[in-house]
């Protein structure tokens, strides 16, 4: 170990007194016409300008901390952590690893069968319809959207900015369907998936040729005509009014969740009045609606077609020449992604009671986009946890009121959910620029399965 | 050997955009043989690799494989007639594994001889063996080489095409590989068509050989002689390795 590396050498110290200085003047000019003034609306409507210099400081005085701190300490402890690593000659692959490690899985599912009844058991029917909805319900709707993007994105390499198109097929067609024919949810599931699937189709066939940018262009330009249909469409969608009154989803046709109907859940189970049934109800569809995602994604990625995607994503001529037929490939990725989407899509509108395109903008696609590659294109268990940790995160931040005490009373966190979001992709993408699981895992073998380790596959190929 | 052609490229134009790349190519390659075509860079041997397989296609001429016209067909459909190519560059799939890389060349049709087929690649190149569950991205050149030329042979292909095997390579690899090749046609009569930089190497390992020029074939001859042509040795032997 060499004298430079070591904590507390005036070099360093130095060089960490510097950096810190220059992050600070940086994020001085860069808060500074943001944070440092602010716009409100005095008493005669006018718009006037006042200064927050102290909030400034604060945002600086972080910056410049921070900066100091991950040069002085933080750096210096990781280097000698890996050149002891590579010292003792172990390499990550080998590494034992422990029981929740392995495991990890069917914790994370076992946990999730329980989670409605835990909470409802820790803070009540009341509180639990807060953990079970906003947390439960809205991250699992991410991660089944960032499942099915993953198939075109992840899998087939075929970027894809308007996801989101697929997601608003779905939750109309269950809308309009219910409320113009009366179709039950169980029927009309299928049906918007099916129907999201064929737009995919559609929006396949033009973009066949087109690659990386061009393609992602295109698909951003279908999310954005599908939005403007919606709003623009008044007769049969209401336009920015939205639908509102969607039927609820019923008990597999069994019992009703509408509190009025005579066979209502809660009366045939002799419960007291409380919307918490109909959300843990919901919490386990889309549970299983997730699964069912995971399962055929992880049965497609071993039969021929999954490997085709696949194999579209790492060469496209290749595949030509291994007699693949690129345009069925293309198109089934294009349409299985969009199902999945229209499954999503329904479970929502059933969720909500009411859509309107306002749910559906650009942004929705940005988030799901970001949840994948975040959690490393192809890897469930990342995309998963990146959706956890995206979806989640946010929603925590609604809480967070005791972040008042450091930016002072008139901080409201929920305002910074996007600056976060975005600060928190920077991070993720610095130290693990190939997402939370950026190893692919091979579907075939021939004897054994042997690890490999992210680390040894070339930086740009993954 | 009776001369039965397997493939025939006729008076073949193929043009990018306005600009033609091919100028009228006639070539055949018989059952049975290695045939190899040579020539300087831009001459038009890869874009003629190309246009047999369909991307670009043709303009005008014909190109007959086996009895069948497959001038117009599209890529995928005549490489399930069982013309398997290893394009320039290897393009093999980086992320995936060896094995995996083995089992996208067999396709559908071949995939019930699959565990034979790879244990046929495996002793030609014990190499990829050893590495089968290392990912394709991370092996050496060489090794590459071998993966795309064992992914071409998973489809049981009736002619092999290879774009420039030995782009890139060390001598003594480029070595064992056309000593594969040689192996594969005598051993199992499989039709090689190469093309090649290294003209040496290609005329000495090959049945017969082309000369192309500027989008057309200049010479044709068996491949001593070839070797022995003044010309040839002139343009593109000479100061070259011996």
């Amino acid at each position: 170990m060499t004298a430079a590396t070591e904590t507390g050498h005036p070099n360093v110290l130095a060089k960490a007194v510097r950096e810190g200085i220059f992050a600070g003047v940086i994020s001085f000019f860069m808060f500074l016409l943001f944070v440092g003034v602010e716009t409100y609306q005095d008493i005669n409507n006018a718009l006037v300008w006042r200064t927050r210099w102290g909030l400034l400081a604060i945002f600086v005085l972080v910056a410049a901390v921070s900066r100091f701190l991950t040069v002085a300490f933080i750096k210096p402890h990781i280097d000698r952590r890996k050149l002891a690593k590579a010292k003792s000659g172990v390499l990550e692959v080998s590494e034992q690893k422990n029981f929740f490690h392995r495991h990890f899985l069917k914790i994370a599912l076992i946990f999730l069968l329980v989670y409605p009844f835990l909470s409802l058991l820790i803070v009540g029917k009341q509180g639990s319809l807060k953990y079970v909805d906003n947390f439960g319900i809205q991250i699992l709707i991410y991660v089944m959207l960032a499942w099915g993007l993953n198939i075109v994105v992840g899998l087939a390499g075929l970027l894809d900015l308007g996801y989101v198109a697929f997601y608003a097929v779905g939750a109309y067609s269950y809308a309009l369907l219910s409320s113009y024919f009366g179709f039950s949810f169980w029927l009309l599931l299928p049906m918007s998936g099916i129907l999201a699937a064929l737009w995919g189709i559609i929006l396949g066939f033009p973009v066949l040729r087109l690659r990386g940018d061009y393609l992602a262009i295109v698909t951003l330009a279908f999310g954005e005509i599908i939005r403007l249909v919606l709003i623009n469409w008044t007769e049969v969608t209401k336009g920015t009014f939205g639908i509102s009154g969607i039927a609820k989803a019923s008990f597999f046709g069994i019992w009703s969740f509408d509190t009025g109907s005579a066979n209502s859940f809660v009366k045939a189970w002799g419960l007291s009045a409380s919307s918490v049934y109909y959300k843990i109800f919901l919490f386990y569809i889309i549970l299983a609606l997730c699964m069912l995602t995971a399962y055929v994604t992880i049965r497609l990625r071993r039969m021929p077609i999954g490997r085709a995607w696949e194999a579209l994503r790492e060469d496209e001529i290749a595949c030509r020449s291994l007699g693949i037929n690129t345009v069925t490939t293309k198109l089934t990725a294009f349409a299985t992604g969009a199902m999945f989407g229209g499954f999503a899509g329904s479970f929502f509108a059933a969720r909500q009671g009411f859509v309107s395109p306002e749910s559906f903008v650009f942004l929705e696609s940005a988030v799901i986009l970001a949840i994948v590659v975040l959690g490393g294109m192809g890897s469930l268990t990342g995309i998963a946890i990146a959706a956890v940790v995206m979806v989640g995160g946010t929603e925590v931040l609604r809480e967070m009121s005791f972040l008042k005490a450091v930016f002072g009373p008139d901080f409201t966190p929920e305002l910074y959910r996007m600056l976060l979001f975005g600060l928190a992709m920077i991070i993720v993408m610095l130290f693990k620029p190939r997402g939370f699981v950026g190893s692919r895992e091979p579907t075939a073998f021939l004897k054994e399965r042997r690890a490999v380790s992210g680390s040894f596959t070339k930086e740009g190929h993954g | 050997m009776a001369a039965e052609s397997l493939l025939k490229v006729e008076s073949v134009e193929t043009y990018y955009g306005n600009i033609r790349a091919l100028a009228g190519v006639d070539i055949e390659v018989n059952k049975g043989e290695i045939v190899s075509l040579i020539g300087a860079n831009g001459a038009g041997k890869s874009t003629l690799m190309m246009t047999i397989c369909g991307s670009p296609q043709a303009r005008t001429g014909s190109i007959i494989f086996d009895g069948e016209d497959i001038t117009k067909l599209p890529t995928h459909l005549i490489a399930r007639r069982r013309i398997a190519q290893s394009p320039e560059g290897r393009r093999i799939f980086p992320r995936m594994t060896v094995y995996e890389n083995l089992q996208m060349g067999a396709g559908l049709d071949n995939l019930k001889y699959f565990s034979e087929d790879v244990e046929k690649i495996f002793t030609l190149f014990p190499r990829l063996k050893e590495r089968q569950s290392q990912r394709g991205g991370t092996l050496s050149g060489g090794e590459q080489q071998m993966l795309s030329i064992g992914r071409a042979l998973m489809a049981r292909p009736k002619l092999l095409l290879l774009d420039e095997p030995s782009l890139g390579l060390a001598p003594l690899i480029v070595k064992g590989i056309f000593e594969a090749i040689k192996k594969l046609n005598q051993e199992e009569g499989l039709t090689v068509f190469l093309v090649e930089q290294n003209a040496f190497a290609a005329l000495k390992l090959s049945d017969r050989g082309y000369v192309m020029v500027n989008g057309k074939v200049t010479m044709s001859g068996s491949g001593k002689e070839l070797l022995a042509n003044p010309e040839v040795r002139a343009a593109y032997l000479e100061g070259g390795r011996h």
